[in-house]
């Protein structure tokens, strides 16, 4: 039982907070960045891809480097603790992940190779109207003919799914189950947008597209999509925790600096009660994000889905309660694009909505709540 | 980052649920898994069983019978300890009074007391607490002069907890009136039985006697029981109110009270989808709750207590107390018959649920406000 880094992932933070650190210095910067499509650096992009942290989680015979959840998890929280607005979630921990998952050797080394190198941008395309975070695919289904497999429908948002170079698109397969499958950018409709974060997305069409099935044709992949997204869940707590964690010491400096009636805002106990309450918050979320993290390490799926509903719940309640609170004590510049804090709060909605809010995960343990006496974390793994 | 324990602490996990499941009589840990009021003798009862397995104080000093554990194996030990229902020692005794003689107290003192403090020989009570200085307890007015080698005590303590059963209590009492109010006060060791003393019960909204007033009038202690320096009651209260990292929060008990209230209801629970919600959302809390004590009880560096301590206390309380209205809401109109005895046609568990329920609005003011715990968040770790 032990929740502290060891001294190479203390190096790897420092790196990753030294890289995106300088990136977004100030917020200015991230600001300007996301006005432009396709809405992150492409330069800090291959500067991470530099650092080795796209192929952080693929092995190194898929040009990757083979760490483990710790080690991801403090990317994202790097990520989130300046908002980085590049994609790694969608592209690495989800996408990268599903081919790693699944694909074939081949498939692997090409995929995750052009990933970890950052050469290729690829999206990871399962939302689809009316879906609501279920592993299954079924508004885009897929189709065999002499060996040849084509999509249609619509998956939607796709995020960064416009700059894509390569698709990892989910469908339902002509014999039931739920397949995923490579598609060209090119080879998509795509219109995309940009989203409430700074963030884009797109629309994508798909009709009677040329697809390549990953891994063994045909064979259902819904057990190993819900693992890829209870993964990209945890890592996206890990995310919200970063971004908690600066939107609460934004506030926090902020009641020590501005003044009203004459005197700075911490002198008024209404506020600094609140910011406790958020540091709890803050901290809860904390210790459900570690602990799930290592529950990944464990490697067993159901361990790792229950892991992720718990940490969603906790995120989703910290992120909400933080969020909202940052912007009311700040006040009417928590407001404003131009400053930070309401962007935190605008990502960690978009983060809270992305894989399943705190209902969906309530829903998730409710089902499984007379399973158990009482939990036990020391024997969760 | 490591999830598991190591083997080490797992054997010794495993030792400690053998202890307190077979060890500490059924009859005393059934009493506090129904959540009814234990007896003097119970609790003094289980202390002396753990005393005499070395188990009743193994956080002091290792020459007055503690046990040089980590904080991870005191963790586990009271753990465990909650989860068998054996009732926690007497935290006056274990907690309070023997680390402070221990640190603070004579030679003779720690002789004379601390081996009969660790097996309930000795009932402590807190005298603390005074009409007009509850938060505020730097404003006490319980008054101590000097006469002779004797101190003659005046005043009036109260929430007095368990001070029926008490034989001694050790007291906060301004000692000089004319210093700043921290600087005046002294920590005196007095004798229950003494002329002068008298213990008055306070009834509380639970039907039950917990706590008392303690009236001094013209009590006289004899010098060599003031505990350290005179002046330095102050800085011995605030070692005694914050020198605990483990065990802040009583998460073992949290747990076992709601599993016991999921077994009792399961299938009302099973069949409605807010109620199984709500007790989910509640346990994935508790779960927060306890990662959060792993946290700071595996934070290897001695000294520095982890920031997230403070958290433990509050958000301790607010669960302990979830819990109980929890346990109001499925007992029903049934909560109503707290007084309804052995022959009732209810369900044994629900007559107790409401008294309980209202019991525990205490948690969150004793030992700190939570008020009191989010100034200390607030000024200490988020330097506002």
């Amino acid at each position: 039982m032990d929740f502290t880094y060891d001294d190479e992932q203390e190096s790897l933070r420092d790196a990753v907070r030294g890289l995106l650190g300088k990136a977004y210095s100030d917020f200015e910067q991230r600001r300007q960045t996301t006005k432009e499509d396709p809405g992150f650096s492409e330069k800090t992009w291959r500067q991470m891809a530099e650092m080795g942290l796209l192929g952080l989680p693929f092995s190194e015979d898929d040009g990757g480097v083979g760490a483990g959840p710790v080690e991801i998890g403090i990317v994202c929280q790097e990520i989130g603790r300046v908002i980085a607005p590049e994609p790694y979630l969608p592209v690495v921990v989800l996408a990268g992940g599903l081919v790693q998952a699944c694909g074939t050797p081949e498939q692997r080394a090409e995929v995750l190779g052009g990933i970890a190198s950052g050469e290729q941008v690829v999206a990871f395309a399962h939302d689809e109207p009316g879906s609501r975070w279920a592993p299954a695919a079924s508004g885009v289904t897929a189709s065999e003919s002499d060996g040849s497999w084509t999509l249609t429908g619509t998956k939607e948002p796709v995020v960064a799914g416009e700059r894509a170079d390569a698709l990892v698109v989910t469908a339902a397969l002509p014999g039931g189950g739920t397949g995923a499958f490579l598609v060209q950018g090119a080879d998509a409709e795509r219109t995309g947008y940009a989203t409430y974060d700074g963030g884009r997305a797109a629309r994508v069409v798909l009709d009677g597209t040329a697809a390549t099935p990953l891994g063994e044709p045909g064979t259902d992949l819904t057990a190993s999509i819900g693992t890829v997204l209870d993964i990209g869940r945890i890592m996206a707590g890990n995310i919200a925790l970063g971004a908690m964690q600066t939107a609460l010491r934004s506030t926090t400096e902020y009641l020590k600096s501005r003044k009203q009636f004459g005197v700075t805002l911490n002198t008024f106990q209404a506020l600094t009660f609140r910011s406790a309450d958020m540091y709890i918050s803050l901290e809860l979320a904390s210790s459900m994000v570690q602990w799930a993290t290592m529950v990944i390490e464990s490697g067993d799926a159901d361990a790792v889905r229950v892991a992720a509903a718990r940490c969603g719940v906790q995120v989703s309640r910290s992120s909400r309660h933080i969020g909202q609170e940052a912007i009311q004590l700040h006040g009417g510049i928590g407001m404003t694009a131009e400053y930070s804090v309401g962007s935190y709060t605008a990502v960690l909605t978009m983060l809270d909505h992305l894989l399943g809010d705190g209902d969906h995960h309530v829903d998730v343990l409710a089902a499984g709540v007379l399973d158990h006496g009482s939990l036990d974390p020391l024997a969760m793994a | 980052m490591q999830l598991a324990l190591s083997a080490e602490d797992e054997a010794f996990r495993a030792e400690m649920r053998e202890f307190f499941t077979t060890q500490v009589p059924d009859d005393i840990r059934a009493a506090v898994i129904e959540g009814r009021e234990l007896s003097k003798e119970q609790i003094a009862g289980s202390m002396k069983v753990l005393d005499e397995h070395d188990l009743a104080a193994p956080h002091w000093p290792e020459e007055w019978g503690g046990r040089g554990w980590s904080d991870l194996r005191r963790h586990i030990y009271l753990d465990e300890m909650q989860a068998a229902g054996c009732p926690v020692p007497l935290a006056f005794n274990t907690s309070m009074i023997g680390p402070v003689l221990a640190q603070f107290g004579s030679q003779e003192q720690k002789e004379r007391f601390l081996a009969k403090t660790r097996n309930c020989e000795i009932w402590w009570s807190q005298g603390f607490s005074e009409p007009d200085a509850g938060s505020d307890l730097a404003s006490l007015r319980t008054t101590a002069v000097k006469d002779g080698d004797d101190w003659v005590v005046n005043g009036q303590k109260t929430w007095t907890t368990l001070g029926q059963y008490g034989d001694w209590i050790f007291t906060l009492v301004r000692t000089n009136p004319e210093v700043k109010k921290q600087a005046g006060i002294s920590m005196l060791l007095i004798d229950m039985t003494s002329p002068g003393l008298e213990v008055r019960p306070i009834e509380l909204i639970d039907g039950g006697h917990e706590v008392n007033e303690v009236w001094f009038e013209d009590v006289r202690v004899p010098g060599e029981n003031l505990v350290g320096e005179e002046g330095q009651g102050w800085t011995i209260a605030k070692f005694l109110l914050g020198n605990e990292r483990v065990g802040v929060a009583p998460v073992g008990a949290i747990k076992r009270h709601l599993a016991r209230l999921k077994e009792l209801n399961g299938e009302r629970i099973g069949a409605e989808p807010r109620l199984a919600a709500r007790v989910a959302e509640l346990e994935n809390e508790l779960l927060a709750l306890e990662l959060t004590a792993l946290r700071v009880v595996a934070h290897s560096s001695e000294g520095e207590p982890h920031p997230a301590s403070s958290v433990l206390k509050l958000k301790g309380t607010v669960l302990q107390q979830a819990v109980s209205e929890l346990g109001v809401d499925l007992a029903g109109p049934a909560s109503l018959a707290s007084g309804a005895g052995d022959g009732t046609a209810l369900p044994d568990w629900t007559p107790h649920t409401a008294p309980t329920y209202l019991n525990l609005r205490k948690a969150s003011i004793y030992g700190g406000s939570n008020e009191v715990q989010r100034q200390i968040i607030a000024r200490t770790i988020l330097g506002l």
